[in-house]
This record gives structure tokens, C-alpha cells and sequence, in this order.
């Protein structure tokens, strides 16, 4: 067993896991928080994006040990600090760009990271970046009109 | 003016905000005190008998509680299917066992062996390691034409590979042959639809748990049908009595047909935690589900169009293999049948049609209903041999189409496969789609294209789908072993507020969004005073479930008529509180007012003296304001449309892109326009992805060779066009009382045909003429093979 000491969404947390453990099983079932979802195991499907010091990461790609003392943001702290939707996932609410909801909190995540470094992305951009997260339900054209949206509502807003 | 609320609005989704914010709760997000977790140890090879199983070592491992084999459901029953099709001399098809665990032998790749139940999901992984399984390897059969010609026995207890050889309609197929004998033309194509991986992202999961205070089983499991998989599993499988089990599907990370099913690992967790008096968890991985979810599609076809000099159909044979896969999986035996045959009228006017399918059992993953089920597979193959026809006769491809659709005025229209389509107006859709797909501008973009040394080419196609699963006096005639209405309960509560209680499930429709629009139309209540439960088996009354875009037809119809019933009551008490007679009430936009005058009584009011009766009619009624009701669709539903594909072919390597797609759709009334445009676009990807992109390939051994995202083909954000799509084109169902069609299969069912007659067209205008089909999926390599033959 190793223990692991990160901070999530603002807050350290310390808990005990195998050494074999994934970062997203440390999430899921360390910390409890199953927001970040696993929908594959080759690191493909993107349902479990985090950022990791800022970074945009596969949470299965790593292991929960690997983000001793990291900085992690999950989808559990994305909303405003009054409990109502952030930009992005009140425009993924505007513009449909979720049905089933198991892979928007990657999705989520991953148009986050996307924006930060390019704030004012095209379509084709948007869909290139978007390669690393699969969605089955929306044919993410709603997913590419919400990032967009937020896009425009973020670059508004400074 | 766009409604904001009600019938038509398009409203936001209340259920986005949990998902958005990552407070969904999927059955992998609940753990149940003291659970334990099941590995499954799965077969590696597709065919083999089971030798010996030595569990020795494993079992001494500290963390397993036990380890299940066949030997442990020697005695429980196997898991059943729903559907027994008669063959065309009028035998019941061949319906092998299919145990929750193997018994002697294994039938193919993935196919359970043994159960290890640990204290961890990782120690249960690390002991299944331990387990020495010695497998007598058999040789498999993979392809279905060898099944049929002497290959292995994939059930020896049959003596054939042959589940059922259906003729429909039998009466018909003389007079079909002879039809097409002496046609002027007959176009035949030879034709595959690729097997599919449904792929819905959230793996399955199961948490069996049992509370021994009451002897009450509870399943947690990802489904997209509680109730079915409550009756197939309590009554065939366990032997569990229904007020003994209760079976929760709580938030679905997507379906598209494949949690239909009852599965055996459902079977085991529940059986298992009754055996252990603990909970037992299992979440399957993306691995695991490729070798273990139903598959969908896999046919392979001959179809025959006889045509007239002027290009009116006269007749239709088609003869069809379908893969069933090992076993039967719940609804696999109708799919190729009933979901297939019936449609292969398709829009038009074709006087004589024949089907024949014959199931074929093979050692690969069973295949069952995927998105569409069965209607893809005949739009397919029609749309294609009508193309294709077209260009034989040199007429244009709308101009052939238009010519023998079923006319506006022909409905109510009886096909010669059986059905009664109530309503459409396929010219109507067919002028839309030249609107929206801007087909005047083609020339100019097809010019465009060949200056870059492309070829570009307009594919388009007409659908019709058979929704709104199912009268159940027709469906039991043709075999169903369940009737397939739904059922919906309204709890008004005292404060006006009211829960509604569904059958249908949903698990990205945006249901518990959509059914409120309804209620909150016909009470003139706010949506965010209506709640929608689903899922439950414990607080829903007895339901289908979702598929077959059955959940607004026949769910929402029972919801209104639950509505309707709720209030009539509320008039009766209304009439008392206003000392009126309930005759003379009318009720609208949330208030009862006594015609011709100015007395009027609040929803809110009527609902408060339901619950706090001091003056109520009690002599005459019940207190409380609560009603049940069951729907049962008269009729089928037939969403219909025409959809138009753009692409360009790179000559040089074979790389199709797909320019433009556009779909002209008629769902009858619309509830939320937003979440139809989502339903459409999510099955045209679908549909994209199998003709672009996807395919489960086996190779000879019974391998699965596309088992993983590296190998199966995914359709990705890059890989999508944007879509144009519309639904303004509407003729309302005439048998439901909402007047609605069902919106969610129907981009899969109408994409294929589209993108492959594009294809075929930009090589035709290419010089490439020789080219009159490429099997799907359209990869650059079949593209470049095919170009240069």
C-alpha cells in the first residue's frame, strides 16, 4: 500500500491505495468522487480527463502514487463557487451537447484545457482537439456548438 | 413563436445539471455496505470442451470468498429468449441452453468459465490468474455459409447450425418468383451489413445484493428495462418471485439496444450475493464488454428489385443470412424476422414482396438488436438496390424514388409485408431534403471538388421505420413472449406538485425532461412542479422499458391517459368545492371554472382538499388524487424520411470524406425540438460510423480481432460532419393520442444507404463506373481496391 497526498478541486486529501492503483480509481474510490468515469480500458475513450497541475490528463494513464503533492481539478469543481453551473457547463446545458452524460464530465474537462490554451478555437480545432474523447449519443456537433458558445461567453467576459 | 414551456418547447435538460456537475449516480458509482467483487474467468478460445477446471490454488488465495463454476448452475435455470420465431414449415426455431455459467463446453471467445468473488476487484483479478483451466480446443465456425455447409456443430445437441430458415410471406413466394421471372429488369445485389459493436460508453455493471431480514434480492444493473430484466431473471433464470426482487437501473450511461438484454452476469451477481449474504460487484471492462455485449447487425444478403421499362417496382425477393452468434440472446430471433421483413416495403408502392432469412448459430458473441435493429438492415439493402437500379435504367435516383412512393393519399396504406402505415407524406420529406441539402448547388461544388482533383458524389436514400414497440395481441401472434405496452402512474401530491411514474427508462433521451413537458401542457402546471421516476422497479409501475423509439409513443401515451384520469377526479372534486356539477367544469391552464360563470377553483386548491378531505365528495369518492394507466399501442409507428450525404473521394488513396449530410425527417407532433435534433444527430453518427468507420472482425479462429478503441474503429468528433437537420415535415400519428412517431433510431436506420450511394455516385462521375457497391465499412483501402479493379 502506498499513501497518497494530493489536492482536488482546492482541498488535500490523504488516502492509503495499492500501488497499483490508477489515478482515476484513487477518485472513484479513495476519494469518492465518481464524477470522473472509466468507459475504457486503453486509454482511448477520454471519459476520465482531469487536469493535473493545470494539465489536461487521462486519469487512467496514471498512477494515483505519480500525483503525490499534484494539484488536481475534477468535474466535482467546475461549477461557481455559488453551486451554479460554470460557463462551460452551462453552455453544454444550452446547447445539448450531453444525452447520456457518462462521458461529458471528460468532455467537460477536456473543452476546459482546450480553452485555456486557445480561447477562440474553430470548428475544426474544436473537433481535432475533441479526438481524445469519445462520445457515442450526441455526434458531438452539439458538444462543438456548446464549446463554442463558451468560448465566446469567456472571451466576453475579459 | 417558439414555445418556452409545454408540448414543443424546446426545454433545457433537467437532468444536465447532475451530469454536468458529476453528480450522476450510474450503477458503478453505488457501492453497498460490505460488498465483494466477482471476476470473471472467460473462455480465450471460441470452441472448446471444458476438460477440468482446477481451483485449488486460487481458492487459498486470502481474499476470495468463493469461486462459482458450471457446476454451481448446474441446476438454475439458463437465460432465456423472448422471442420464439416459427420457420417457414411451420417448426419452432432450435433454442439451445444458454447457462450463466459454461457447462462443459465453451461456444466463444469470452464466454464464462468461473466466478472468483474476492474482498477487492483487483484480488479477484489476481486469483482468477491461479485458476488452471485445460480446454480441449475444437475447431470453430465463424463464417456463417460455412455454419450451414457442414461445419461444426456450435450446439451438437441440435445437429445444425440452422436456428430457423423464415419465409415471409410463404404464401407470397410463388407468385413473387414468378413475378420476377418475366420482369423486364431485375436488379440484384449482393450485399453484407457489417457487424457493430454497440459501444454505449458506459461499460455494464451489476451489484446483486440481499437483504436477508425479508429474503429480498435487490440488482442494480445497467438496463435499459428494470422490469424485463425482473420477469426474465426472477421467473427463468432464479427462480426469484417478483415482490422478492427488486431491480434498479439508476443513471444508464447510453444503450442503443444493447443493456435490453438479460445477461448472465446479472444472474450471477444476484445469485451470488444470495449465496454469500453480501453484496457483489462487478463492472466490466471495455475489453471484456467487446467479447461479452450483444453485438448488433451481421448480415449478409442477396436482394432482387423487378422493375418495369419505366421504372415502377414490381416485385421484391430478398434472402438474407443472420448471425445469432453461440446462443440466443433476449431479442436476437426477432430482429432479422419481424424487425426486418416487415420493412422491406419500405416507402414505395411494391406489389409482391418475399423475405427469407435464415438464423445461423456461429462462435462469436451473440447478436441482438443495436440501434435500428433489423430496419437498418432492410433500408439498407433496398435503398442500395433501388440506387443501383436507377442507374441501370438511367434514371435519376429521386426521380425513381418519387415514382413509386406510397402517395399522401394512399394511407392508411397496407404493405404486402404486413403492415398498416398510418400516415406519411413522402413527397413532402423528399422536397424538404432537396431544400435543406441545397441539391441545386451540387453542380457547382461538384466542380469545385474536381478542380482539387476530388470526386465528389450526392448519395441520398428514403427510410420508413416500424416504432412504438408493440401492439401486444399482434406482437404475441408473431411470437413475442411478452406484451410490450407500458404503464405510468401520476401522484398528484397536496401541494399540487406531482410525481410521475414511468415504465420507460432513460438513459440520454432526456425523459425526465420531456414527459413533464407533456403533463405540465395538459395540467397548465409549471414543468419544475412535475418529477419524473424511473428506473425502479420498487416506485414504477410494471413497464417495458426503452427501445425500439418506443418511450414518448407508448410510455407517453400511458402518461397522458394517467393524466386524463387524474383529471377527470379533479373535476369531480373541483365540482364540490365549487357546488357545480362536474359536467359543467372546465378545466384549463391549471384552474376549474363552472361554465357561464365566474366561479373558479386553483389546481393547487382541488389537489389540497384531495389530501385534506374536510370537504370532500366522500360518499362518492376516494380521497387522494393518484391514477395508473396502462397504454397499448394500437399500431406501429412509422417515423419516414429522406436523407442526402455529400463526399468526396481522394482517386489517389481512397479516403472518403464525408462533405455534408443532411436528414429531412417526419416524427408526427414533436415534444422538445432540441432533444430530437440530439436524438438525430446521435443516430446518424451511429450510422456514419458503420458505413465509414466500424466493424467487428473475427478472424478464423473465432478471435475478435477489433476487440479494443486502438482496433474498433470509434467514430471521433474529427471524423463527423456537421449535419443539417429538420422536422418540420410532420403528419401526426393517427392512433396515439400524442400523435407522435419516435424520433431515437431513426438516423441509424436512414444514414447507411446514403453515404454508400454517394460513394458509388462520385466514383460513377469519376470514370470509375464499373463500381456498383462496396461493402461497408467504406475504409480507404476497400475504396482504392475497388477503384482499381
Amino acid at each position: 500500500m502506498v499513501t497518497v497526498t494530493l489536492t482536488v478541486n482546492g482541498q488535500e486529501k490523504t488516502s492509503d491505495c495499492e500501488g497499483r492503483s490508477l489515478l482515476s480509481d484513487f477518485l472513484r474510490d479513495n476519494l469518492n468522487l465518481t464524477g470522473t468515469h472509466v468507459g475504457c480500458d486503453t486509454s482511448q475513450c477520454g471519459a476520465c480527463v482531469v487536469h493535473v497541475d493545470g494539465e489536461a490528463v487521462k486519469s487512467c494513464t496514471m498512477f494515483a502514487w505519480e500525483a503525490q503533492g499534484a494539484d488536481v481539478a475534477t468535474i466535482e469543481g467546475m461549477a461557481e463557487d455559488d453551486g451554479s453551473l460554470g460557463t462551460i457547463q452551462q453552455a453544454f446545458q444550452d446547447h445539448h451537447g450531453l444525452q447520456c452524460g457518462f462521458c461529458t464530465p471528460g468532455m467537460v474537462m477536456s473543452a476546459a484545457a482546450l480553452l485555456k490554451k486557445n480561447p477562440d478555437p474553430t470548428e475544426y480545432e474544436i473537433r481535432d482537439y475533441l479526438e481524445g474523447n469519445i462520445c457515442r449519443c450526441t455526434g458531438y456537433q452539439n458538444i462543438v456548438h456548446a464549446i463554442q458558445a463558451a468560448a465566446q461567453t469567456m472571451r466576453a467576459a475579459t | 413563436m417558439p414555445k418556452d414551456f409545454g408540448f414543443g418547447a424546446s426545454s433545457k435538460r433537467r437532468e444536465d445539471v447532475r451530469f454536468l456537475t458529476g453528480n450522476g449516480r450510474y450503477t458503478d458509482d453505488i457501492n453497498v455496505y460490505g460488498q465483494a467483487y466477482v471476476h470473471f474467468l472467460r473462455s480465450d478460445v471460441a470452441h472448446g470442451t471444458i476438460k477440468s477446471i482446477n481451483t485449488e490454488r486460487a481458492a487459498a488465495h486470502p481474499a476470495v470468498l468463493r469461486i462459482f463454476t458450471g457446476a454451481d448452475f448446474a441446476s438454475v435455470g439458463g437465460l432465456p429468449c423472448g422471442w420464439q420465431v416459427t420457420d417457414r414449415f411451420g417448426e419452432p426455431m432450435k433454442e439451445p441452453a444458454h447457462p450463466v455459467l459454461a457447462q462443459g463446453k465453451v461456444r466463444h471467445v469470452g464466454d464464462p468459465i468461473a466466478a472468483i468473488v474476492a474482498e477487492s476487484a483487483a484480488e479477484a483479478r489476481d486469483a482468477a490468474e491461479m485458476i488452471e483451466v485445460d480446454i480441449e480446443e475444437l475447431p470453430a465456425v465463424i463464417d456463417m455459409r460455412a455454419a450451414l455447409d457442414g461445419g461444426p456443430l456450435v450446439h451438437d445437441d441440435l445437429e445444425t447450425n440452422l436456428c430457423y430458415d423464415w419465409g415471409f410471406i410463404e404464401d407470397n413466394k410463388d407468385e413473387v418468383d414468378a413475378a420476377i421471372k418475366k420482369a423486364p429488369h431485375v436488379t440484384r445485389l449482393d450485399l453484407t451489413n457489417n457487424r457493430l459493436v454497440p459501444n454505449a460508453m458506459e461499460p455494464r455493471v451489476a451489484v446483486g445484493d440481499y437483504n436477508s431480514s425479508n429474503d429480498e434480492s435487490i440488482l442494480y444493473t445497467t438496463s435499459q428495462n428494470p422490469h424485463v430484466i425482473r420477469l426474465l431473471m426472477g421467473a427463468f433464470v432464479l427462480s426469484i418471485p417478483e415482490h422478492k426482487l427488486r431491480v434498479v437501473a439508476p443513471d444508464v450511461g447510453g444503450g442503443f439496444g444493447s443493456k435490453i438484454f438479460h445477461y448472465a452476469e446479472e444472474a450471477f451477481c444476484t445469485f451470488a450475493a444470495r449465496e454469500l449474504k453480501r453484496a457483489v460487484k462487478w463492472t466490466a471492462s471495455r475489453s471484456e464488454s467487446f467479447i461479452t455485449d450483444a453485438h448488433g447487425r451481421d448480415h449478409v444478403t442477396t436482394i432482387e428489385l423487378a422493375l418495369d421499362h419505366d421504372g415502377n417496382f414490381i416485385a421484391i425477393r430478398t434472402s438474407t443470412l443472420a448471425n445469432m452468434g453461440a446462443y440466443l440472446s433476449t431479442f436476437s430471433t426477432s430482429v432479422p424476422t419481424w424487425l426486418h421483413g416487415t420493412l422491406m416495403a419500405g416507402n414505395y408502392v411494391t406489389p409482391l414482396i418475399y423475405v427469407n432469412v435464415k438464423a445461423v448459430f456461429t462462435n462469436t458473441v451473440p447478436v441482438d438488436a443495436y440501434r435500428g435493429a433489423g430496419r437498418p438492415e432492410a433500408t439498407f439493402q433496398l435503398e442500395r438496390v433501388i440506387d443501383k437500379a436507377a442507374r441501370e435504367l438511367g434514371i435519376d435516383p429521386i426521380e425513381i424514388r418519387r415514382r413509386n412512393f406510397i402517395a399522401k393519399d394512399q394511407f392508411p396504406y397496407a404493405t404486402p409485408v404486413a403492415l398498416e402505415y398510418d400516415t406519411g407524406d413522402y413527397h413532402a420529406t423528399m422536397d424538404k431534403l432537396e431544400e435543406i441539402a441545397d441539391l441545386k448547388g451540387f453542380d457547382n461544388r461538384l466542380a469545385q471538388s474536381k478542380s482539387k482533383g476530388k470526386l465528389r458524389g450526392l448519395g441520398l436514400n428514403c427510410y420508413i421505420e416500424a416504432c412504438g414497440l408493440a401492439p401486444s395481441n399482434l406482437v404475441g401472434q408473431l411470437g413475442a413472449r411478452a406484451g410490450l405496452y407500458e404503464s405510468a402512474t401520476l401522484r398528484v401530491n397536496a401541494t399540487g406538485s406531482v410525481t410521475v411514474m414511468t415504465g420507460s427508462h432513460s438513459h440520454g433521451q432526456g425523459h425526465e425532461t420531456t414527459f413533464p413537458q407533456v403533463v405540465s401542457e395538459m395540467l397548465g402546471i409549471a414543468e419544475d412542479q412535475i418529477n419524473l421516476q424511473h428506473g425502479d422497479t420498487a416506485n414504477t409501475p410494471m413497464g417495458m422499458g426503452t427501445y425500439g423509439s418506443r418511450s414518448i409513443a407508448v410510455g407517453g401515451s400511458a402518461i397522458l391517459r394517467a393524466t386524463e384520469k387524474i383529471i377527470a377526479k379533479a373535476k369531480k372534486i373541483a365540482a364540490h368545492l365549487m357546488e357545480a356539477s362536474a359536467d359543467d367544469v372546465e378545466f384549463s391552464d391549471g384552474t376549474f371554472r363552472v361554465a357561464g360563470t365566474d366561479k373558479e377553483v386553483a389546481w393547487a386548491d382541488v389537489c389540497l382538499a384531495a389530501y385534506v378531505p374536510h370537504n370532500y365528495p366522500l360518499t362518492e369518492l376516494e380521497p387522494g388524487l393518484e391514477e395508473t394507466a396502462f397504454y397499448d399501442p394500437a399500431n406501429f409507428t412509422y417515423p419516414a424520411g429522406a436523407y442526402a450525404c455529400e463526399v468526396e473521394v481522394d482517386p489517389e488513396t481512397g479516403k472518403v470524406d464525408i462533405c455534408s449530410f443532411a436528414a429531412a425527417d417526419d416524427f408526427g407532433r414533436i415534444v422538445n425540438p432540441m432533444v430530437v435534433d440530439g436524438q438525430v444527430h446521435g443516430g446518424i453518427a451511429q450510422g456514419i460510423g458503420q458505413a465509414m468507420l466500424e466493424s467487428a472482425i473475427y478472424d478464423e479462429d473465432g478471435q475478435l480481432l477489433s476487440g479494443s478503441y486502438m482496433d474498433y474503429a470509434m467514430p471521433r468528433a474529427d471524423d463527423l460532419p456537421s449535419m443539417v437537420v429538420d422536422h418540420s415535415c410532420q403528419t401526426p400519428c393517427t392512433h396515439n393520442p400524442l400523435g407522435v412517431k419516435g424520433c431515437g433510431e431513426a438516423g441509424a436506420i436512414g444514414s447507411p444507404p446514403a453515404i454508400v450511394n454517394a460513394v458509388i455516385d462520385a466514383l460513377s462521375r469519376g470514370g470509375y463506373s464499373h463500381v456498383d457497391h462496396i461493402d461497408m465499412p467504406l475504409s480507404p483501402h476497400r475504396v482504392w481496391e475497388a477503384i482499381q479493379t
